[in-house]
């Protein structure tokens, strides 16, 4: 469908009659279906503004709306309403409302940077793709999403000591969207990873979890660093008028 | 022997923080082989995560600036002026870095910022070339002087060579390769296929090689990152692949982990083996299997590599 008209022909808009006869022609059924017209004037001229505010939506006014990115995108030969290009032009014009149909699937993106690589454009849709989805959670259209959850464990993670250690990252995020570490096929994972391995090796990965590594002389960089994120939050929360928006509170 | 081997044949070494977990058979392979072909390799002191693939979401700087403490520390303490990455995450990382530390102003103070703060040496672009530990073996030793070194081989082990997305994406980050003859291609990546080739290996024409694994929602959105991989694993085995070789400790975990998962959950079961290319590599130099940390591995490949009669 061409996705111009995609907001034109869903089935609310389609209209037929069962039985109509227009100047004695029987019309019936298919012969009379026609597409309801349509007033749009819930622009929100913002909308473009805002988005390429946040980290990586910065070149989305460069788009010509050429394709290559829906036609190249991962996720996309998955599921065909995840449509990159789709995104960026109710963006560019402004159509939240539409937007927001697609507010629970769009932060589903892969990051495999297929799009990026294939926009003649230099628009790096995999970055616009990032921005709103920040851009939905912050605004309150969506709670944040599994994705921020587990960047968010993530990054303060690193922020804190400097280092990842995987099966804490893994517990917290578990913990953190309700999971069950005792998921069938986990359990299946680790049954067959420790088939081979020695006790030592065990012994040093339950070790790691208790010894939590950490980048030595660290302190002044986890500062630094906190201080730089908190004035990219105040920044952003300014582009994006946040002051009159409650954020959704997750579950 | 040139000097443009020289350069590479000691380098700083950047594990990252996967190859201290899950992708520790990566790390011991790596090391095991650059042992055998006589490389050195010294460990960045007191590094720290690059950001891996979350970081950048939270704030793209904040990775630019993890990276470049990396890059500061092997260039301006420890003097060295090529810092090698096994881990496709670290290596784009890194190579984000140095793009963006070259082309945007403000990444450059922000990073000058945070490190005044830290309390290092900022790092500036240009200091230090990052490569990937196939670079490394490519640039340091050679098909030619590698063929030499190979004992016993592999045998004519049927092998997709799968360089996932970080490798060769975007194109931007990485200005050394689609140059013409012996550079890398990001549309149809080689160095693997090359280094395996000489190994011994049969290489299969494999068309996934740098398609996705879904590895950012490998937990996030686990029924994505299944599909995908499973897309991947069947494509292998149509190609008539016995083994799928990986090059990044989060691809390869991707694939172990959903493989089980499809099995589980979709009942789609594959019986392509998933082995890391240092470990193969290393096998064929005459290292136990042991050695590679082949016992490390998910998926089971002793089977085949006895059948094979390889290590
Ligand atoms: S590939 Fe680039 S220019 Fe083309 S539609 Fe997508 S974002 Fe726009
Ligand atoms: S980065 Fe995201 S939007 Fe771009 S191709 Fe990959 S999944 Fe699609
Ligand atoms: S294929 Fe998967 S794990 Fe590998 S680089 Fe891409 S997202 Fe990462």
């Amino acid at each position: 469908m061409p996705i111009h008209e995609k907001s034109l022909i869903r089935p609310e808009n389609i209209k037929t009659h069962d039985e109509l006869v227009i100047d004695g022609i029987d019309v019936s059924g298919h012969w009379s279906t026609f597409i309801e017209s349509r007033v749009i004037s819930d622009y929100n001229e913002a909308l473009q503004e805002e988005i390429s505010a946040l980290p990586g939506g910065e070149n989305i006014h460069r788009c010509f709306q050429c394709g290559s990115c829906t036609n190249s995108c991962t996720v996309n030969a998955l599921n065909s309403e995840f449509n990159p290009r789709h995104w960026i032009y109710l963006i560019r014009l402004g159509m939240e409302e539409e937007l927001l149909r697609d507010k629970d699937i769009l932060w589903q993106c892969v990051s495999c940077n297929k799009c990026t690589y294939a926009c003649p454009r230099d628009v790096a849709p995999e970055g616009v793709m990032k921005a709103a989805s920040h851009w939905l959670e912050l605004k309150g259209h969506t709670p944040k999403s599994p994705s921020t959850l587990f960047d968010t464990v993530f990054t303060d993670q690193v922020m804190e000591t400097g280092l990842i250690e995987e099966s804490r990252t893994i517990r917290g995020f578990f913990g953190l969207t309700n999971q069950s570490l005792t998921q069938g096929w986990l359990i299946e994972m680790v049954k067959r990873m420790i088939r081979h391995l020695p006790i030592e090796m065990l012994m040093k990965m339950g070790l790691a979890t208790i010894l939590r590594p950490k980048t030595k002389n660290w302190d002044a960089a986890r500062d630094a660093m906190r201080e730089y994120t908190a004035e990219q939050h105040a920044l952003h929360a300014k582009a994006l008028k946040l002051d009159q928006v409650t954020p959704k509170e997750n579950n | 022997m040139s000097d443009e081997r020289e350069k590479y044949k000691n380098v700083a070494y950047y594990p990252g923080c996967a190859l201290e977990g899950t992708g520790h058979a990566y790390n011991k392979s790596t090391k095991a082989i650059g042992k055998a072909l006589d490389l050195g390799l010294e460990e960045v002191k007191n590094w720290n995560c690059c950001g891996a693939m979350e970081v950048k979401n939270i704030d793209p700087k904040l990775q630019t600036y993890l990276s470049s403490r990396v890059m500061s520390i092997a260039s301006n303490e420890m003097d060295h002026d090529v810092v090698m990455a096994p881990c496709n995450g670290c290596y784009h990382n890194l190579k984000k870095a140095e793009y963006e530390l070259e082309n945007d102003q403000e990444a450059v103070e922000v990073v000058d910022q945070i490190s005044n703060k830290a309390g290092h040496e900022t790092y500036k672009a240009g200091e230090i070339e990052t490569i990937h530990a196939l670079d490394w073996i490519k640039k340091a030793v050679g098909e030619e002087e590698l063929e030499k070194k190979i004992k016993g081989g592999l045998k004519g082990l049927k092998v997709a060579n799968y360089y996932g997305c970080m490798y060769t994406r975007p194109r931007n980050i990485y200005p050394e390769k689609d140059q013409g003859e012996g550079s890398e291609s990001t549309l149809k990546p080689h160095y693997m296929d090359d280094l395996l080739a000489v190994a011994g290996a049969d290489n299969v024409e494999f068309p996934l090689k740098t398609a996705c694994c879904g590895g950012a929602h490998t937990l996030s959105d686990s029924d994505t990152s299944t599909k995908l991989v499973l897309n991947i694993l069947m494509a292998a085995e149509a190609s008539g692949a016995e083994v799928i070789a990986t090059e990044c400790p989060t691809c390869h975990t991707g694939l172990e982990m959903h493989q089980i998962r499809a099995e589980k959950m979709f009942g789609k079961k594959t019986n392509v083996k998933i082995v890391y290319f240092t470990q193969l590599l290393g096998m064929a130099l005459g290292l136990s299997k042991r050695k590679v940390g082949l016992q490390e591995n998910i998926s089971d490949s002793y089977a085949l590599m006895k059948e094979k009669g390889i290590a």
